[in-house]
């Protein structure tokens, strides 16, 4: 069962510091693994980073990584989660013709329809956010796709867990 | 600043010092308790060699001949005392120069740490003169690296660097210090490390682990132990010698783990391995239960996974969590120090002896030494073998001298045939296989125990990898022994090329230079052994020599090292021949 692959969204936990994504990255490069998204943040616990990266690969092999990456020294603590245990969101712009905006009804259902929301507008063009799931920033890029885009960008996932991390209790422990 | 404890009351209390960068950096070392590292100079890091001058009554910094042999002395001088080995590079050439050492400390556990110089901070990234990004580069190969453009980062910096060397499962470290750094200066203070939040270096021990593995070992019929580095660098020799008499468990060893237990000791059954001993290798696929203690299946330990001890649980005790399961499935892992771990396991075990078992381990052992054994130590043809050597060293030091081999084929015939008396005395390039390793590294070896004899065993060609180092030995007049074990060849890749590649020989002979010649012009005293009747005493000439010696012994051609698991085949169909 170990050997199929799965979807994994990991959680690592660090102390800041200037080298320490290129040993993580590193750690999935000699494994031949591709990072699907990476996204680097402030966390919950001040001074600490929190990092989640999005990962295709069998369990057995996530285990091994994790202990890998937890290896390293600056690293609090590393988790990884399935889909299932995460609530998980991407987010993405896309920069359109204003014109388009006037011309073509439609694009106002397709807004008003995807919960997207309109960041700015101009005379040359309009800017339009939405997060949500990848299934639904993918629907969304096709419906606009057929009228233009000028612009596309998604950011990698973030995620939370359903089950508890405890940070915070570790670093007391150090403390004490 | 009500949170303070009253350690850190004191520190910030201590006097300061207004010192630069670079004195700092040898008061940081003297703090560490170092008296000797290794080093080149250049440019970026010499503020650092002008302090090293003006401390030259209190710090001894050994020149070397190229950068990858101070990290090997390094290595030599960890793996021989148990302290951290410090090697020091200028930017550029002679940071990379370090890399292959780094590496191999890296994945043979070695704690040192390497000292850089780097170009001026404000010119960091304009590919300056000298400027390579070692930090990136040393990455992948060590446990941990800093690069430092301030020099009041330097004392925790340090600190941190030799804590984190040393600690747990130990390893390099890199600290790059910009020129500016080094010049800079700023008020000192030094505070050991005693702690990082984020790093845990030793887990702790779970008695109940210890209890599911204690009755595993209680109730097995055919149990065998494998151990490994873990057991020296825990410092639990004696730890491992009352578990396995007290239950009388047959023992093997990896490369990395000879002589932490003394050679002769009837429960030690050998080296397991592509080249180990016969009965721990076929045993290790009946055994019931098989104890791994601070080793870490290596592939050349293992042989082909999906058969190797399937049919046995297996216990793991280790103190590095990522090894658990890694490459092989355990039954129970016991994460934690190997001292700590086994002094627990002791009273859990009950006394036992399993006869019959180790038995079988003896009568292996017979068929080895009737195939191959017998004519590598005792051999009847006209031809000089590696292993008669190594017998004559054997008889000669009694099992006391400290044995640093180079890679290749004298490489496994050394581990496989010195005797060991004392722990910490194998000292090889065990997981990178790094040729050039042995000269140097006996450097550091010597220097870090005066009293020992240390002999290095090279082969020819590794051998010219660091021959350079002769220049370090007589300059420092480092007594040590090399034994040159010359067969003309790439041995080891010249056996494969015969059992592999239809005895295609594509790059292996060597057509070497007077070798004896060379060490006389390094002024070191030298002899060559081409017939068996000037074998001894010319290794008693070496042994009883004050000064370095240099003994090159021309060995046959075209001899191969049995037994061999060929790669990809499983342990238990080891060949003889
Ligand atoms: C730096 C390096 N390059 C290449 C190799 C591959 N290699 C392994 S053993 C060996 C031959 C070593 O020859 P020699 O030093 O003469 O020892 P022998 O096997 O003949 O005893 C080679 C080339 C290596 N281990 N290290
Ligand atoms: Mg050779």
């Amino acid at each position: 069962m170990d050997k199929k692959i799965k979807q994994f969204t990991v959680s690592v936990y660090t102390e800041n510091n200037i080298g320490l994504l290129n040993r993580i990255s590193a750690i999935f490069q000699r494994r031949h693994i591709n990072i699907e998204s990476i996204n680097s943040s402030a966390s919950e616990i001040e001074g600490v980073t929190r990092w989640t990266i999005l990962v295709n690969m069998t369990e057995d092999q996530m285990k091994k990584i994790i202990g890998q990456i937890e290896k390293q020294v600056e690293v609090i603590k590393a988790y990884y989660h399935t889909d299932e245990e995460t609530i998980y969101q991407e987010s993405c712009m896309f920069k359109i013709k204003s014109d388009l905006l006037f011309d073509e009804r439609q694009i106002q259902n397709i807004i008003k329809e995807s919960n997207a929301r309109i960041v700015t507008v101009n005379k040359e063009f309009f800017v339009l956010e939405k997060s949500g799931r990848r299934s639904e920033i993918e629907l969304l890029h096709r419906e606009l796709s057929a009228f233009g885009i000028m612009q596309f960008v998604r950011s990698g996932r973030i995620a939370v867990t359903k089950d508890e991390m405890k940070i915070t209790e570790m670093l007391a422990a150090f403390n004490n | 600043m009500e949170t303070l404890t009253v350690k850190q009351k004191q520190y910030l209390e201590q006097p300061k010092e207004r010192i630069s960068g670079s004195e700092a950096i040898v008061r940081c070392l003297l703090a560490e308790g170092v008296d000797v590292l290794y080093g080149y100079p250049g440019g970026a890091i010499m503020p650092v060699y002008d302090e090293l001058y003006k401390y030259q009554d209190k710090i001894h910094h050994v020149l070397t001949r190229h950068e990858q042999g101070a990290t090997h002395s390094a290595q030599g001088y960890a793996r021989i005392s148990g302290k951290v080995g410090v090697a020091m590079a200028t930017s550029g050439p002679g940071a990379t120069n370090l890399i292959t050492g780094i590496a191999d400390a890296q994945i043979d556990s070695t704690p040192i740490v390497c000292i850089t110089g780097q170009v001026p901070s404000h010119l960091l990234g304009s590919d300056a003169f000298q400027e390579t990004d070692i930090v990136g580069i040393s990455t992948p190969v060590t446990k941990w690296n800093h690069q430092i453009t301030k020099a009041s980062e330097i004392p925790e910096v340090m600190a941190k660097a030799f804590y984190i060397a040393k600690s747990g499962r130990p390893g390099p470290v890199l600290i790059d210090i910009t020129k500016d750094a080094q010049f800079e200066e700023f008020d000192f203070q030094y505070k050991k490390c005693e702690g990082i939040r984020s790093y845990n270096p030793v887990p702790k021990v779970e008695d109940s682990k210890l209890a599911a593995a204690a009755d595993l070992i209680n109730n097995a019929k055919k149990p065998m132990i494998v151990w490994g580095q873990g057991v020296i660098l825990g410092k639990a020799e004696d730890e491992l010698k009352a578990v396995i008499e007290k239950a009388g468990i047959p023992s093997a060893w990896t490369i990395m783990g000879v002589s932490a237990i003394p050679t002769s000791h009837p429960l030690n059954i050998g080296m397991v391995g592509m080249h180990g001993n016969y009965a721990p290798n076929v045993l290790t696929n009946e055994c019931d239960v098989l104890i791994a203690i601070g080793m870490r299946f290596d592939d050349r330990v293992t042989g082909k996974l999906d058969e190797y001890a399937k049919q046995a649980k297996v216990i793991h005790f280790e103190i590095d969590p990522a090894e658990i399961d890694k490459n092989v499935k355990t039954d129970v892992a016991v994460l934690g120090n190997s001292k700590e771990s086994l002094t627990k396991l002791l009273p859990l075990l009950n006394a036992n002896s399993h006869t019959e078992w180790l038995q079988k381990f003896k009568d292996l052992y017979t068929i080895e030494f009737n195939k191959v054994i017998k004519n590598d130590l005792h051999p009847t043809k006209e031809g000089l073998t590696m292993g008669e050597v190594l017998n004559e060293i054997n008889t000669q030091s009694k099992g006391e001298a400290a044995i640093v081999s180079d890679v290749g084929q004298h490489q496994m015939i050394a581990c496989r045939y010195a005797e060991f008396n004392k722990s910490k005395s194998n000292i090889t390039s065990g997981g990178l296989g790094t040729m050039g390793f042995a000269l140097p590294a006996a450097i550091g070896a010597k220097m870090a125990a005066p009293d020992r004899e240390v002999v290095a065993i090279i082969g020819d060609g590794g051998y010219q990898m660091t021959i350079q180092e002769l220049g370090t030995i007589f300059q420092t007049k480092v007594p040590v022994k090399i034994v040159v074990l010359n067969n003309d060849f790439l041995g080891m890749v010249r056996q494969w090329q015969q059992l592999f590649f239809d005895k295609r020989y594509a790059s292996t002979e060597m057509t070497n230079p007077d070798f004896v010649a060379i060490a006389k012009g390094y002024y070191v005293d030298a002899k060559r052994v081409t017939k068996r009747e000037e074998l001894a005493s010319a290794v008693e000439e070496m042994m009883q020599s004050k000064d370095a010696y240099f003994l090159e012994v021309c060995v046959e051609k075209e001899d191969n090292v049995f037994p061999m698991v060929p790669s990809g085949a499983s342990v238990s169909d080891i060949r003889l021949e």
